[in-house]
């Protein structure tokens, strides 16, 4: 290990990948650690016998759900939206030929104690009981007004601004009721609470949009899953990193970020040896409790609460879809974050036949967080096995411009990529100093 | 459509670093070289983590021989003499295999294995052997698995005798055969051996990657390629 690295990665989460694949691609020479034996840190996909230790000490997974092998049971519970940033960042550096996809089946609210599939086709809006008849005519325009909008011409604007107007106030343009707000902004713009109302309304015309035509893309829910789960996310990426010449090095400590009498980065020591460096990067678990100089880099941002259950059905109500989402919003459940149920099933490889796995999520707001998701879990009916952790969210306190280190986010509770994404974009402009900007790749390398 | 066309996942294993942590490579990356554009560059380094077509090279030449890369995504056909098709995917190690990096992806669905030693070290075939077991532990139990004695064009130091490798493939019930990468022997006998064996042992590869025809069954994926979706039910929610 005499060499020297134009930047270490710590971690193997999907932040990490991303930024290792695309780094080595640039031409970075990068050096890639994980304390774990296996790839994926805090975003990775477990077998049983890695869940069960992780949750569970010694206790064995019981011998009837199933071989281990068929296991990959997600971390954090999050779906691709078939036309976002994580789609696009995919597609570019073509590591989809490392992947396959299958659609979420489904998507579903609740109001008023039962849940409802979110319209994926005008049949299915026009039968939804989500809205009674002259709501849905004022729906049809309000949504008629978004896929209308065109920047450049005012005809098309209906006298609003999305720039100065709030949504609030473009709700009330429509008269729209508040259920229905509430369904638009967090079944579909898919905000956790409700303080988008009172901001402009530009963000949540582009959540909308992008919603809606990542449901177009597809036909039976705007979310994508990757076949064996999430943690094939990161292996990809770490794969496109490998070709590029990455070196990947699993189950290694790391013991010390090692700085100059600046505060500089200079290597990482694991052991007795230090491997050096320009930049380093990580997740915050490598930046937290470490002893040295007792310098603190990272803040906690509030908690996730997570429970991960097992089933041996389907969603009740959910007309036994294979997969689903399931929103429910806070003001339903008198919250001030909406409560998130995503689950999977053998149809993506992630478990036996006949399992289905579902994670109930939301942001901490009580020192009782397992009771807060109380109203998901009841919706799940009998629960065969249940693992619950309450995860600290993490944020860097510096840019890492001065010292070179550069620290990622936690996963939070959103239900899918964007914000990984945008903490990548934000990591690069830091690092780089320039805006992360894919190519069409053929034709760079053609010229 | 009268010829049937099979698609399966390959594979490559062996040893790299030796004792000291050197490097001291197999020949695997050199072997699909051989097989897929019947090439073989003396001057090339081992693989530094690159795949086949990616030597050690500067970052930069790293960057611009993409296109080589895209283009010859390590696929390769043998035509078989009852008509059939038989597509490699090649997977390469990517250098991950150096420091027990290697991802249950790579593993994941391979229907094929060539595990590969130099017949030049002993220590090789030891390699090997580890790399065979932790197949049999994380594949598939129907996976076609060749061991491949390399750079038999160096026969003048050979330390691992033909006798006792395929003594021990026999045991294990594995394909085996002496190659060079160099001179090109035996390279495309010991592909066509594990293209005739595959139809008869291991379903076709189910993951059909961008643009390639997976042979696989029910299983439809979604495609991230193409800009929209493929089913037009003309009811799609279009707002
Ligand atoms: C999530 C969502 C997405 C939407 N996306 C789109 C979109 O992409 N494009 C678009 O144009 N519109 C969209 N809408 C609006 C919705 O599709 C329209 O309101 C619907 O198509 C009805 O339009 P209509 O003009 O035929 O009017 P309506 O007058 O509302 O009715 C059409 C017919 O359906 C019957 N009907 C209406 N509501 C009910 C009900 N609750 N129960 C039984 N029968 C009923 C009526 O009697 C009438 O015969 C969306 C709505 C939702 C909730
Ligand atoms: N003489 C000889 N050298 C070979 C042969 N195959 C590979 N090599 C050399 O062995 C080294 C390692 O080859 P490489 O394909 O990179 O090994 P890998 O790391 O296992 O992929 C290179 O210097 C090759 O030129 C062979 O059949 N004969
Ligand atoms: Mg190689």
């Amino acid at each position: 290990m005499d060499e020297e690295y134009d930047v270490i990665v710590l971690g193997t989460g999907l932040t990490e990948c991303i930024l290792s694949g695309l780094l080595s691609v640039e031409g970075k020479k990068v050096l890639h650690m994980d304390r774990n034996d296996y790839y994926g840190g805090d975003s990775a996909s477990l077998n049983l016998t890695q869940l069960y230790r992780k949750f569970r000490g010694d206790q064995t997974p019981p011998s009837e759900l199933g071989r281990d092998r068929d296991y990959a049971v997600d971390l954090i519970p999050k779906f691709i939206i078939a036309s976002g940033e994580l789609t696009k960042i995919l597609v570019h550096t073509d590591v989809t030929r490392y992947l396959e996809f299958k659609q979420i089946a489904g998507s579903f609210v609740y109001r008023d104690g039962k849940i409802s599939k979110v319209p994926s086709t005008e049949m299915e809006a026009v039968k939804s009981p989500l809205m009674g008849l002259f709501e849905k005519r004022r729906a049809k325009k309000f949504f008629e007004f978004l896929q209308n909008w065109k920047d450049e011409d005012p005809a098309t604007h209906q006298g609003l601004n999305l720039d100065i107007d709030t949504m609030k106030t473009v709700y009330e343009t429509f008269g729209l009721e508040p259920g229905t707000q509430d369904f638009i902004g967090h079944a579909m713009a898919l905000y956790l609470d409700d303080d988008y109302i009172t901001k402009p309304a530009r963000r949540a015309y582009e959540r909308i949009v992008l919603y809606t035509s990542s449901m177009a893309r597809y036909g039976k829910s705007p979310y994508i899953y990757p076949l064996y789960g999430l943690g094939e996310l990161p292996q990809a990426f770490a794969r496109l990193s490998a070709i590029y010449g990455g070196t990947y090095m699993l189950d290694k400590r790391v013991d010390e970020i090692v700085t100059d009498t600046d505060g500089k980065f200079v290597g990482v020591r694991s052991g007795s040896e230090t491997v050096k460096a320009k930049q380093v990067i990580g997740d915050p678990s490598y930046f937290g409790d470490h002893k040295e100089s007792g310098k603190v880099r990272v803040v906690e941002d509030g908690k996730v609460i997570r429970a991960i259950c097992i089933l041996k059905h389907p969603i009740p109500g959910t007309d036994d879809a294979d997969s689903v989402q399931i929103i429910i919003p806070q003001n339903q459940v008198q919250r001030r974050h909406d409560i998130y149920i995503a689950m999977v099933s053998s149809t993506h490889n992630v478990c036996a036949k006949d399992v289905y796995v579902a994670i109930v999520s939301t942001v901490v707001e009580t020192d009782r967080p397992e009771q807060e998701i109380t109203p998901g879990l009841q919706l799940l009916g009998p629960i065969y096995q249940k693992f619950v952790s309450v995860t600290p969210l993490y944020t860097p306190i510096s840019d890492g411009k001065a010292d070179d280190i550069f620290i990622t986010r936690s996963y939070d509770a959103t239900s899918h990529f964007e914000t990984v994404v945008e903490d990548v974009q934000d990591v690069w402009k830091r690092i780089i100093g320039k805006d992360l900007v894919l190519k069409k790749r053929e034709v760079e390398v053609g010229q | 459509m009268s010829k049937q066309q099979l698609q399966f996942k390959l594979v490559l294993l062996g040893k790299k670093k030796d004792q000291y942590h050197r490097e001291s490579a197999v020949g695997k990356s050199s072997l699909v070289l051989r097989f897929v554009k019947d090439q073989f560059d003396d001057y090339r380094e081992s693989t530094i983590g690159g795949s086949f077509s990616l030597l050690r090279l500067s970052p930069r030449w790293t960057r611009l021989t993409l296109s080589t890369l895209t283009a010859a995504f390590l696929t390769q056909t043998v035509n078989l003499e009852d008509g059939t098709t038989v597509k490699f995917e090649i997977w390469d190690t990517a250098g991950q295999e150096r420091y027990k990096s290697l991802a249950p992806m790579y593993y994941r669905n391979a229907n094929c294995a060539v595990v590969v030693y130099d017949i030049t070290q002993s220590a090789s075939l030891e390699k090997a052997r580890n790399w065979i077991r932790e197949l049999q532990r994380q594949a598939d139990p129907s996976i076609v698995i060749a061991l491949c004695g390399n750079k038999s064009d160096l026969a003048a130091r050979r330390q691992v005798t033909q006798e006792e490798a395929q003594k021990y493939a026999q045991e294990e019930g594995l394909m085996w055969a002496e190659t060079s990468a160099k001179t090109g022997e035996g390279v495309t006998d010991i592909f066509t051996r594990i293209a005739k064996k595959l139809p008869t042992t291991a379903p076709p590869s189910s993951r059909g990657g961008a643009g390639r025809a997976g042979a696989a069954g029910d299983r439809k994926g979604v495609d991230l390629n193409k800009q929209q979706r493929s089913t037009s039910s003309g009811d799609q929610c279009n707002c």
